[in-house]
């Protein structure tokens, strides 16, 4: 295969995946109403159109609010799930994290659906209570998987030594083994946070009018005329995800520098 | 730390998840497979029929244990009766009017047999369909949603029939899902491999810049990249204003609301899944396999299909699986940029859920659903197995 036919076809494909959102976002900066190039002018119209709605300045204040709360509850029964995932062997385990990894293969729809019907009967349907507890299963998964990733860097005869000199096993983890895969842990709370932010279909079938989020209202605007405040509320979203990555991309170089550190120091590395 | 401390500390999250999501899954899959309106409320009908053989119209003592159940039901249980028609509705159409209707016909004292006065509140009760349709619903286990899931029902005799053909949906549907995902998948796969090579053997800037290209719309949220693409593809959307500008269209073209727009959106959502596990595949592979192959006079395709392919079948497998999962459950994609003909298995679960509250039908599809997913998902475990994550 020819070296310019390849570059051609994988440039074409990353243009692909760029373009339809490198199109978009100018367009939240236009200073006239339509959807159109070129623009008639530059301004922050549709920004301020979006922080003066109470169409959307709710939901942005919901996304935040349910993202947050349900990036709390799945790390904090995410990270000691992982490590006693990283403990355990044989049948039990793969019972568990076959449990633990479900949410993310099961289509949204039908999770949506279920808890629609389960929560009506114990008042969680269109709470707070309810989208964080359903969003908080969804990015539970992501959690254990990369706490799991940066517990592999983690040598278990530091807990030995730990338990040798007198710490309980709960102090131990959280002594010696927690500061060392914090990075990890931070990367997984952004994870479940994203999945959050990005999750529409549960939101649509069981938030109320109160608890609508940014995407279950960008989903309502888009079934009728795209306005400029929702291309505005796009380019706030694409900024929001664009920052995670950044967070994720640094947790990660740090939890590398961390694990080179630690190799080099440690009697067992190669 | 001993084992089962180990296994305590996954407890917290296993009960939390077995609380809202497995238990609520399994009651809401549980719906699909059993039927529970009618026998509550036709108890004695139910239990006439039980020695039937469907084949002509039943006797006078179904007859008699009809009239007693509807009685009793529209004295007692309205709102039970009208769940009961409307499920027996759902098998033969007419009953939600049929069951209130002879209800109110008996409900006064009558002289003779209970045979003449409801056959005299309708007709319809001649029919042997009509006392199987009751029979087939009996419950507690039952196919009936399954088999409408499938475009199927038992007749009187219960003997399984397709559905007349103006009255099949869901192969359709099936069918309509299976080959919109392996299209989605196909097309991420041609689009796919050569900007995973190019990640896994370029070095330097073009390599972070195309992995950039690939993690950046990862991120994007799925109701921004389809509403991206709305803007482009609407009527007075960007796509066509190009065109219009370069004077190769004098009339917008239809872009939107069809299958079409559907599998390009979806390629563009799910291609980075795609190209992640082939990176990962093509940087396992050992760059001097194909020279050494090429050393052994294997000409540059042979090479490729006889040592590169074959060592990357299973991270192929991996990415194309990944992808095909993910296309089958999609539902806001196909909601916002298909046509009324573009909507896939989870849109019509929705539907019978929420809009026509048809829970046993929502739940015989998702069941569909979930055996689709499975098989992928045993499948994945084959080729890519489940690693074991963890020291020793």
């Amino acid at each position: 295969m020819g070296r310019g036919l390849l570059w051609g076809a994988g440039v074409l494909a990353a243009l692909f995946l760029l373009a339809p959102i490198v199109a978009i976002l100018p367009l939240s900066f236009s200073a006239g109403s339509f959807l159109l190039y070129p623009l008639p002018g530059v301004s922050l119209r549709w920004y301020r159109d979006f922080f003066a709605s109470d169409f959307w300045l709710p939901a942005l204040w919901n996304s935040l609010l349910v993202g947050g709360a349900a990036s709390a509850l799945a790390t904090a029964l995410g990270t000691p799930a992982a490590f006693g995932l990283w403990r355990m062997r044989g049948a039990a385990r793969a019972v568990a994290l076959g449990v633990v990894l479900a949410p993310m293969v099961v289509p949204v729809i039908v999770v949506a659906v279920a808890l629609l019907l389960a929560f009506g009967p114990v008042g969680l349907v269109a709470t707070h209570a309810g989208l964080i507890v359903a969003h908080a299963a969804l990015g539970a998964p992501f959690v254990v998987v990369t706490v799991l990733a940066s517990l592999e860097g983690f040598d278990p005869v530091q807990l030995r030594a730990a338990a040798a000199c007198g710490a309980g096993p709960v102090r131990a983890f959280l002594r010696v083994c927690l500061p060392q895969i914090a990075p990890g842990v931070a990367a997984g709370a952004v994870f479940a946070f994203a999945t959050s932010l990005d999750e529409v279909v549960v939101a649509l079938f069981i938030a109320g009018p109160a608890q609508r989020t940014l995407p279950r209202q960008m989903f309502a605007g888009l079934n009728d005329q795209i306005s400029l405040t929702t291309a505005a509320a796009a380019a706030m979203l694409v900024g929001l995800s664009v920052l995670l990555l950044l967070v994720v991309a640094w947790l990660q170089a740090r939890a590398r520098r961390r694990s080179h550190a630690r190799d080099a120091l440690s009697p067992r590395s190669s | 730390m001993s084992r089962p401390g180990a296994a305590l500390l996954t407890a917290p999250l296993l009960l939390f998840l077995l609380a809202t999501f497995v238990a609520p899954i399994g009651a809401f899959l549980w719906r699909g497979v059993t039927d529970t309106e009618v026998a509550p409320v036709l108890p004695r009908t139910v239990a006439a029929l039980a020695a039937w053989d469907g084949t002509a119209t039943p006797g006078e003592e179904a007859f008699a244990a009809l009239v007693a159940d509807l009685r009793a039901a529209r004295a007692g249980n309205p709102t039970g009766l009208a769940r009961a028609a409307a499920r027996l509705n759902a098998d033969r159409p007419g009953f939600r009017g049929l069951l209130p209707t002879t209800a109110r016909r008996v409900a006064a004292p009558f002289e003779g047999p209970a045979r003449d006065a409801v056959l005299a509140a309708s007709g319809e009760w001649a029919d042997p369909e009509a006392w199987g349709a009751i029979r087939h619903a009996a419950g507690p286990l039952s196919a009936f949603h399954l088999l409408a899931a499938l475009d199927l029902r038992r007749d009187a005799t219960g003997s399984v029939a397709p559905v007349p053909e103006d009255q099949r949906i869901f192969r359709a549907v099936l069918a309509r899902s299976l080959w919109i995902s392996l299209l989605v998948t196909g097309c991420c796969l041609l689009l796919g491999w050569p900007l995973a090579w190019l990640i896994a053997t370029a070095r330097g800037w073009p390599a972070t810049l195309l992995l950039a290209a690939v993690m950046l719309p990862f991120w994007i949220s799925l109701v921004v990249r389809t509403a991206a693409w709305m803007v482009l593809l609407q009527r007075e959307g960007l796509v066509n204003a190009a065109l219009a500008a370069m004077g190769l269209i004098e009339a917008p073209l239809p872009l939107m609301l069809n299958r079409f727009a559907v599998v390009l959106a979806m390629v563009h959502i799910l291609l980075p899944f795609m190209v992640l596990p082939l990176v990962a595949a093509f940087r396992a592979l050992d760059p001097f396999l194909p020279r050494a192959a090429a050393s052994l006079g294997a000409a540059p395709w042979w090479a490729f299909l006889r040592v590169t392919l074959p060592l990357c079948l299973p991270g192929i497998g991996a990415g194309c699986l990944l992808v095909f999962i993910q296309a089958l459950g999609f539902y806001v994609t196909p909601a916002l940029l298909g046509g009324p003909n573009d909507q896939m298995l989870a849109w019509f679960v929705g539907f019978y859920a929420t809009r026509s509250v048809n829970w046993g039908l929502a739940a015989a599809l998702s069941i569909l659903l979930l055996a689709a997913v499975g098989l992928c998902v045993a499948l994945y475990g084959r080729l890519a197995g489940f690693r074991r994550s963890g020291a020793a």
